[in-house]
């Protein structure tokens, strides 16, 4: 029988509960979103007692659907003051859903100085004291639980950017290799911290498993999906081969790469930060060029990275990253964005939220363009002591950037924007500024069709068409992210008719219900009105959903291309 | 005439990075894909000076062709 798990951290107490009736056919971000819009007061302070934090898996996690261990975690954002909804692979997502539960939920603030730990087995939650661990980097946190725990133990933690409640603290998840996945966007890392868990370690010996309905369809539809993700040349061949950084050399070429603080759109070092120089060193290496983040990944986008010694230095090492502290701040040395890519895991802190603030910071004067070397100090020595400079940094680009009164910070509701440069590639420029949750590429995935040709061909230099497309792939984010499946399933999806249908036939098959590819659609429609709901109480209107003036006073080369919708085309996104 | 041609992800494999070609006047980019080999089941996306294109795209002097495979990321 499926669960919520509620812990109230200002009593110290925990709770098990029944799954109230409208809760039932939600999962993932779908369910997050609705109990956070539904419990926790709009206009509440993030960091304060009345916010809650909310882990969910999704509707088909833990089943032998392809790709479907994606978690989700949901709060009000300490960054944007939006709901936040972010997931991640890793172990944990898995097997919270063995064990039947269906939301994590943690309320209240607790009185004392005292840090905790929260243990999740077949018998429900519990709180402890916690004191040797405080302080600690993620990866110390894993190896130390699993030394306390066992091997198989699931782990949620956040590092001493999360401790001390900065506003680009992540929440990083275990992955099978003992290695670390990330809640990175939205600083829900600082929610943590607010309720002083230091961590989540999770045990699923005796979980009762997954029921499926129909388990005879559920193999079927499972088998067509998986096919799907293999047949196509994207979740087929591209992401395992290059990982998501093949993205460099073409958003280069089509000039839509930002540059030296969005100051231009192609990057001379290209080259030497590409998925295909990443291939190569990779194998040189002795690393692994595939890897999944969670079991029953069949894309495998992940890798091991080593260094020039053959030893591990880094995994998970994606695009947004690399471009980041690349293109944006202008570094050429693949070597030390993985080395900074592995400190940020440590001392758990958002990799695209800090990689734009680095190229604001540079901007700013903090740091010289292109000194990495100064950048991993800085990262290890500032942010990471939690320097009164370091927490500047660790508030993100908005709060570096008004610090020091720069006025080109390429923020959305106070959250980075990720590397695609929205006046070259236009369609994503209408998904950062609709976004539910501030700049977020992932919302609404743009960059398939206007660049990748995948979903068919949408100009990207042009206007038209694009607030249909962000509307479209956001509403069918919306309800991807509530499957509990890596939102790469999107690439199959959009040109495979095979795929979206068997997606459907599995959650039908696993729940023994009738879903129609409409009431997918009207249940990402539905997820989306909800969280605007709740920002729209938070104080938040359509003249949020804006980009930075500095995107139509700056032409971007080499396209000169401009930020050019009016306030009344981007307000149409939300007629639906 | 004289273009620039480059190759991405899984077309360099055999091939090259980027290379100078003297193809004739009013050569399409289907005409340069084919002379590389490729099919243009396997051509993901055609670039001519960074602004998307079909392979029936006629090229001039000094254009350069940007081909990939299907990728993708994110």
């Amino acid at each position: 029988m499926d669960k919520i798990l509620r812990v109230n951290m200002t009593d110290l107490t925990t709770k098990l509960e029944t799954v109230p009736a409208n809760w039932a056919g939600l999962g993932g971000r779908g369910l997050t979103s609705t109990i956070v819009a539904a419990e926790v007061p709009a206009t509440c302070h993030p960091l304060g007692e009345n916010n809650k934090l909310v882990f969910a898996p999704g509707l088909l996690t833990g089943t032998a659907a392809a790709n479907s261990g994606r978690l989700s975690a949901g709060a009000k954002s300490p960054l944007t003051g939006t709901i936040k909804e972010s997931n991640a692979g890793g172990t944990a997502a898995q097997m919270l859903a063995r064990l039947g539960i269906k939301a994590l939920i943690i309320e209240g603030l607790p009185k004392g100085e005292a840090w905790y730990n929260l243990h999740v087995n077949k018998d429900g939650v519990s709180i402890q004291e916690e004191k040797e661990l405080l302080g600690q980097g993620n990866f110390a946190v894993i190896e130390a639980l699993e030394a306390r725990l066992g091997k198989k133990t699931g782990i949620l933690t956040i590092g001493p950017v999360g401790e001390l409640k900065m506003t680009a603290a992540n929440i990083s998840v275990k992955d099978p290799d003992s290695k670390i996945r990330s809640h990175g966007r939205g600083g829900l890392g600082a929610v943590m911290g607010s309720k002083r868990i230091k961590f989540i370690s999770i045990d699923d010996q005796g979980a009762p498993g997954i029921k499926i309905a129909d388990p005879d369809k559920f193999k079927v539809a499972a088998r067509t999906f998986a096919k799907a993700l293999l047949d196509h040349p994207v979740s087929g061949e591209g992401l395992p081969t290059y990982g998501t950084n093949v993205l460099v050399n073409i958003l280069n070429e089509a000039g839509g790469l930002p540059t030296r603080n969005f100051t231009t759109g192609q990057f001379a070092g290209a080259d030497k930060i590409s998925g295909e120089t990443m291939n190569e060193t990779i194998t040189a290496r002795g690393g692994k060029v595939k890897h999944g983040c969670h079991a029953g990944c069949i894309i495998q986008c992940s890798q091991v990275y080593n260094d020039k010694d053959g030893k591990y230095l880094t995994s998970g090492f994606e695009y947004e990253t690399i471009w980041g502290l690349g293109a944006d701040c202008c570094i050429d040395n693949l070597d030390d964005i993985a080395k900074a890519d592995s400190i940020m895991d440590d001392i758990g802190i958002d990799s695209i939220e800090t990689a734009v603030m680095f190229g604001v910071a540079m901007e700013a004067g903090i740091l010289p363009w292109g000194d990495s070397k100064e950048m991993l100090r800085v990262l290890s020595e500032e942010i990471g002591k939690g320097t009164p400079l370091g927490r500047i940094l660790g508030g993100g680009a908005g709060s570096v950037g008004k610090t020091y009164g720069v006025t080109r910070v390429p923020v959305v509701k106070n959250q980075a924007i990720p590397a695609y440069d929205p006046r070259s590639v236009k369609g994503i420029g209408i998904t950062y500024a609709t976004s539910t949750m501030g700049a977020d590429h992932t919302a609404g995935y743009a960059i398939a069709t206007n660049i990748l040709n995948v979903g068919g061909f949408v100009d990207p230099l042009k206007k038209e068409g694009q607030v249909e497309l962000s509307r479209n792939l956001q509403i069918a984010t919306a309800a991807v992210d509530s499957t509990g499946m890596c939102i790469f399933v999107a690439f199959p999806a959009l040109d495979i008719p095979e795929c979206l249908p068997a997606l459907i036939d599995m959650l039908n098959a696993r729940f023994g219900i009738a879903l129609t590819g409409d009431d997918v659609t009207n249940l990402g429609k539905h997820i989306l009105k909800v969280e605007r709901q709740f920002n729209i109480e938070a104080g938040f209107t359509n003249k949020h959903d804006r980009l930075p003036e500095f995107f139509s006073i700056e032409t971007v080369a080499p396209h000169n291309a401009i930020w050019d919708f009016s306030d009344a085309e981007i307000d149409e996104f939300w007629n639906f | 005439m004289q273009i620039t041609v480059k190759l991405f992800a899984t077309f360099r494999n055999g091939r090259f990075k980027i290379e100078l070609q003297e193809p004739p006047v009013d050569s399409d980019c289907r005409t340069i894909m084919l002379g590389l080999g490729l099919t243009e089941a396997e051509i993901g996306v055609v670039l001519v000076n960074g602004r998307h294109a079909t392979l029936d795209h006629v090229l001039n002097n000094s254009d350069t062709l940007s081909l990939f495979p299907l990728v993708g990321g994110g």
